[in-house]
């Protein structure tokens, strides 16, 4: 139902609104899984890593193999992502709070500096990848974007019921239980490590698919996507968003690029000013995130029905 | 949300206010570090130059009000922030704000990104400033040019200018900043010196975080190197920094030290750059600007109006204006007197050759889409408490730049042939 | 040599933060932009000071009243106006309220002394140079070292032999007991801001004559002080100082045998730290909650 609204929607916005919501799809695929790093209370300044994997797993299949296909894209993002987080996750499941978020942050500056150092794959000024292909067809240049917008859409959709899934198994409700008490946990015979890996490496490839989301979209990659400010804009949607449905980090991230956009259009030269206000606004009037608005009005809809 | 993407999109249904004008996108850095160096001297000759072209006030041939009659407006636009915001932008620029061309951009990365996107949306898009052959070498565009030269230039002309000044050199070392246009601009410079002194001594090359701002450990490792010539790339914060912190560690002039973009702190840094430096502006602008009737329409009025020096950024982005203004007025007479389609003015800007306070520009290399001029560097002189540039040497356009079809550095590797 | 100008510099850029993690449990972004206020006041205040003929001997002073002048003006705004209302709140959360604040600061930064660089050369060649194995150095440098020596060793001094320190130890182990012993704990976090604003200040302020004072100066020190502090063990000043050594000296070796990886040593350095070490080096021990 909702997918069919989407879809029917998204063929009344103008392309640049399309472009737009698209990446927000991406972005909120990211937050996605910050979001669920985020119940476990675990806050990963590095997820920019996977995202900038994942981006380049799909631009490195376009100009090694020649395969553009938006989906097979994603999932090599997603592979990428899944299988270097899976690594690294041996090192990570260890660490909490501020340590696990100053690791990942290491880790993703890393990544930075070998792509900077690589002059084959373009260094900071990265490359292009080829534009994207549907089922092995070329869309027409009047419905590229409504494609690649509905691809996103269709997947961000299916991983936003994966996750939600995923949250109700027993493993998924561990996740607060190791933010509040994790002796506790330990106790009850449940392994804290066990479950902060298999959260890792599955917030890594919502970021993998992201990445490559992203890269498709805006049809260039570069470096950047790995430095700790992109990290930021990630947990800056999360936090935005709040963690109350798997909802919030879609309509967290359209609003952020929302505001982004408005905040360069209506004052290039102090948009920082704009955007930072914006968002210390909404950290201090909605502590919990936009989406405890949304909660808010469902419990008062249900009392005074 | 709904609500939201109804808003979005009633603000896109609405038209363009004038569809009279010549509306503009102007892009460049407004905030971030390259503000100061480009970013500002460019929108404020951007700002100059549509002021005179809307008041009829450029000498001829760009005396014709505005574009052909019609007045210009500019959107401005600031370039920091990632290649993603970018090309939303860009796209935003195109379909929301219906500009009808754009001129901007600074950043190698960014004119990457966006060309595909101009060709996507078929919208004649001008880069002012970038260096990146890649653009043109790797892709062919329709509606993407470049009225500036490439940075092949800039590395090319450098290591001429040391041979002559410096016959003898046997050694260099350089310093240029870790991400793509330092390592380019090293590369086709220590590429081009091999080329001229097949036994030469490469002692180190400093590849220093952008940004940095502490340099005094690369200093040192140079001080000890002692090379013949010290070649850079550095620009703004970062080359005022390196140039404050090697003064008085004597590293000018110990060393022939080469700092190619060094124009842009020129008029700012004045007397904290010792004698003896070579300077570099990205071509014929500035010091190096010849004494046409186009530079000093230029030159006068901006510095009347600012109450400073245009450096090479302004230069340049003159020249784009200047560049699109002739192609589009030719396109116009063309076209029966009637406005031009983004197609014809880049039918009509495809290898041509107009005149700007820099001298000549040919579009001739990148099928017709990118610019070529000649290029020249000189040394410092303190005179009268005034930084001046000596022993300029101009190198013609053909000398510096490869020829129409031959990648840049095939065209060094082969020892500059088929000039 | 290099090496230990670079840790003095960044040890003073770092101790603020350490600081105010220490006391605060804030991971404080603005100190980014406390840098920056401290080299826009210093490289104007002191350009202002040559250029009216004063003496230029005292232009070090003119610096230091700068960065002091940017403290108590602008940190307790921030702390007062804004932080105090937010410690109830995660750490996270408070992280990007600083981030926030730091975005708004850079550009009231730009619309106070725009875009233009400034620069205050003199200073830096005023007191001559010495030489260290051949190779020339403005004594300027020594200044750099002298401060990180001062503001360590006195910090270390304040928080140990002086009541008001060892009052601040207090409320550093304990905010809510402290605040039953009768100590005045609101007092203590506004002095605590200020003091490590003011430690940015001056080591923006200082650092201002050997660079050129542009945009975006705060975003580079605010990763490069992290990463210090962390390798360190964040909240300790040992800490600080050992982890500004190693980046100092690790930084130097590369420069002058590797350059290539000069980019991302800093980092690797800190992975290595971490992985081994997983709350740095220098780190208390916690009580495991049950």
């Amino acid at each position: 139902m909702v997918l069919v609204a989407l879809l029917t929607g998204g063929l009344f916005l103008p392309q640049w609104a399309m472009f737009i919501v698209t990446i927000a799809f991406a972005k909120a695929l990211v937050a996605l899984g910050l979001m669920i790093l985020l119940r476990a209370g675990l806050i990963s300044f590095g997820q920019a890593l996977y995202y900038c994997l994942g981006a380049y797993a799909a631009g490195a299949l376009g100009r090694f193999l020649g395969i553009a296909d938006i989906f097979v894209q994603m999932l090599a993002g997603a592979a990428a992502a899944g299988i270097a987080a899976f690594i690294l996750g041996f090192l990570l499941a260890k660490y909490r709070g501020i340590f696990f978020g100053l690791l990942s942050l290491a880790l993703s500056m890393i990544l930075y500096g070998l792509l900077v150092k690589n002059e084959t794959l373009g260094s900071t000024d990265g490359f292009n990848i080829l534009p994207s292909t549907l089922f092995g067809t070329r869309p027409g240049p009047a419905w590229v974007r409504y494609a690649v917008l509905a691809s996103a859409a269709v997947v961000s959709l299916g991983l936003a019921l994966v996750v939600h899934r995923y949250l109700r198994t027993p493993l998924g409700r561990l996740a607060p239980a190791i933010k509040d008490n994790e002796i506790r946990v330990e106790y009850m015979g449940a392994s804290a490590r066990y479950a902060v890996h298999v959260i890792y490496v599955v917030a890594a490839v919502l970021a993998g698919v992201g990445g490559a989301l992203a890269a498709t979209t805006v049809g260039h990659i570069d470096p950047d996507m790995a430095f700790w400010t992109t990290s930021g804009e990630f947990i800056f949607i999360t936090i935005l968003a709040g963690t109350g449905s798997v909802v919030a980090p879609f309509a967290g991230a359209l609003i952020y690029e929302i505001i982004h956009t408005t905040a360069y259009d209506l004052s290039p030269n102090t948009w920082q000013l704009s955007l930072g206000a914006a968002l210390l606004i909404i950290i201090v009037f909605l502590p919990q995130g936009l989406w405890s608005l949304v909660s808010k009005m469902s419990t008062r809809y249900a009392r005074h029905p | 949300m709904r609500k939201v993407l109804v808003a979005l999109a009633v603000a896109a249904a609405m038209p363009a206010a004038h569809a009279q004008s010549v509306k503009i996108g102007v892009v460049t850095f407004l905030s971030g570090p390259a503000a100061a160096p480009f970013g500002v001297p460019a929108k404020n000759s951007a700002e100059f130059v549509v002021e005179q072209l809307n008041n009829g006030q450029a000498p001829a041939p760009y005396s014709k009000k505005g574009f052909g009659g019609a007045p210009l407006e500019i959107v401005l636009l600031d370039e920091a922030g990632s290649t993603t915001t970018q090309v939303t932008e860009f796209r935003n620029l195109v379909q929301r704000q219906n500009v009808d061309l754009i001129i901007g951009y600074v950043s190698s990365g960014n004119c990457l990104a966006i060309a595909p996107v101009a060709e996507e949306l078929k919208k004649l898009t001008n880069f002012f400033d970038c260096g990146t052959p890649r653009i043109f070498e790797d892709a062919s565009y329709e509606y993407v040019f470049r009225t500036s030269p490439t940075a092949t230039m800039d590395s090319v002309g450098a290591a001429l200018y040391v041979k002559d000044a410096k016959p003898g050199v046997k050694s260099i070392a350089g310093l240029n900043q870790n991400y793509a246009w330092g390592q380019d601009s090293w590369g086709d410079f220590e590429a081009t010196m091999k080329v001229l002194v097949p036994s030469l001594d490469v002692k180190t090359s400093q590849m220093p975080k952008l940004f940095a701002g502490q340099y005094n450990a690369e200093i040192s490792a140079l001080l000890s190197a002692k090379p013949d010539v010290i070649h850079s790339s550095f620009w703004d914060g970062d080359l005022e920094a390196f140039i404050l912190q090697a003064g008085p560690r004597g590293l000018m002039k110990q060393s022939l030290t080469i700092l190619t973009t060094g124009e842009t702190a020129m008029h700012k840094l004045g007397k904290q750059i010792p004698d003896g430096t070579v300077l570099g502006a990205r071509g014929p602008f500035g010091p190096y600007a010849p004494n046409n009737q186009y530079n000093k329409w230029f030159h006068g009025g901006f510095v009347a109006k600012y109450k400073d020096e245009p450096n090479y950024a302004s230069y340049q982005m003159a020249q784009a204006f200047l560049g699109v203004k002739a192609a589009w007025e030719k396109a116009q007479d063309a076209n029966g007197g009637k406005r031009p389609s983004n197609e014809q003015v880049a039918a009509a800007l495809k290898g041509s050759t107009f005149e700007g306070p820099g001298g000549t520009v040919k579009m001739s290399i990148g099928k017709g889409h990118q610019a070529v001029m000649e290029t020249a560097y000189g040394v410092t002189k303190l005179q009268g408490g005034k930084l001046t540039v000596t022993n300029v040497k101009r190198y013609p356009a053909e000398k510096v730049n490869p020829p129409e079809g031959v990648k840049s550095a095939d065209w060094i590797k082969g020892g500059f042939k088929a000039q | 040599m290099d090496g230990t100008i670079y840790s003095a510099w960044l040890f003073t850029a770092a101790l603020g933060l350490t600081l105010i993690y220490g006391v605060m449990k804030i991971v404080n972004v603005t100190h980014g932009s406390f840098y920056a206020l401290g080299a826009y006041a210093g490289a104007s205040l002191t350009g202002a000071w040559l250029a009216a003929g004063y003496p230029p001997m005292l232009s070090y002073v003119v610096l230091l009243v700068a960065a002091v002048l940017v403290a108590i003006v602008v940190a307790p705004l921030i702390e007062r106006g804004i932080l105090r209302f937010m410690y109830a709140k995660d750490e996270v959360v408070i992280l990007l309220i600083t981030y926030a604040l730091f975005l708004i600061l850079e550009d009231v930064i730009k619309l106070i002394w725009g875009v233009n660089p400034y620069f205050i050369a003199e200073p830096y060649a005023l007191l001559g140079s010495f030489e260290v194995g051949g190779l020339a150095y403005p004594t300027y440098n020594l200044i750099l070292v002298l401060l990180a020596l001062v503001s360590g060793v006195g910090l270390m001094w304040l928080l140990h032999s002086t009541r008001v320190g060892k009052l601040l130890v207090a409320v550093i182990h304990d905010p809510e007991v402290s605040r039953a012993m009768g100590i005045n704990v609101h007092r203590y976090y506004l002095a605590t801001f200020t003091f490590g604003s003011l430690l940015a200040a001056l080591a923006g302020a200082f650092t201002a004559p050997t660079v050129s004072v542009v945009p975006g100066l705060g975003v580079e020190i605010i990763v490069l002080s992290f990463a210090v502090v962390v390798i360190g063990g964040l909240g300790s000043l040992p800490g600080a100082a050992l982890g500004a050594v190693i980046v100092g000296v690790v930084r130097s070796v590369s420069v002058h045998y590797w350059p290539a990886v000069e980019l991302f040593v800093i980092y690797f350095v800190m992975a290595m730290v971490l992985a081994f070490r997983p709350r740095g080096l220098f780190s208390l021990a916690e009580p495991r909650k049950i």
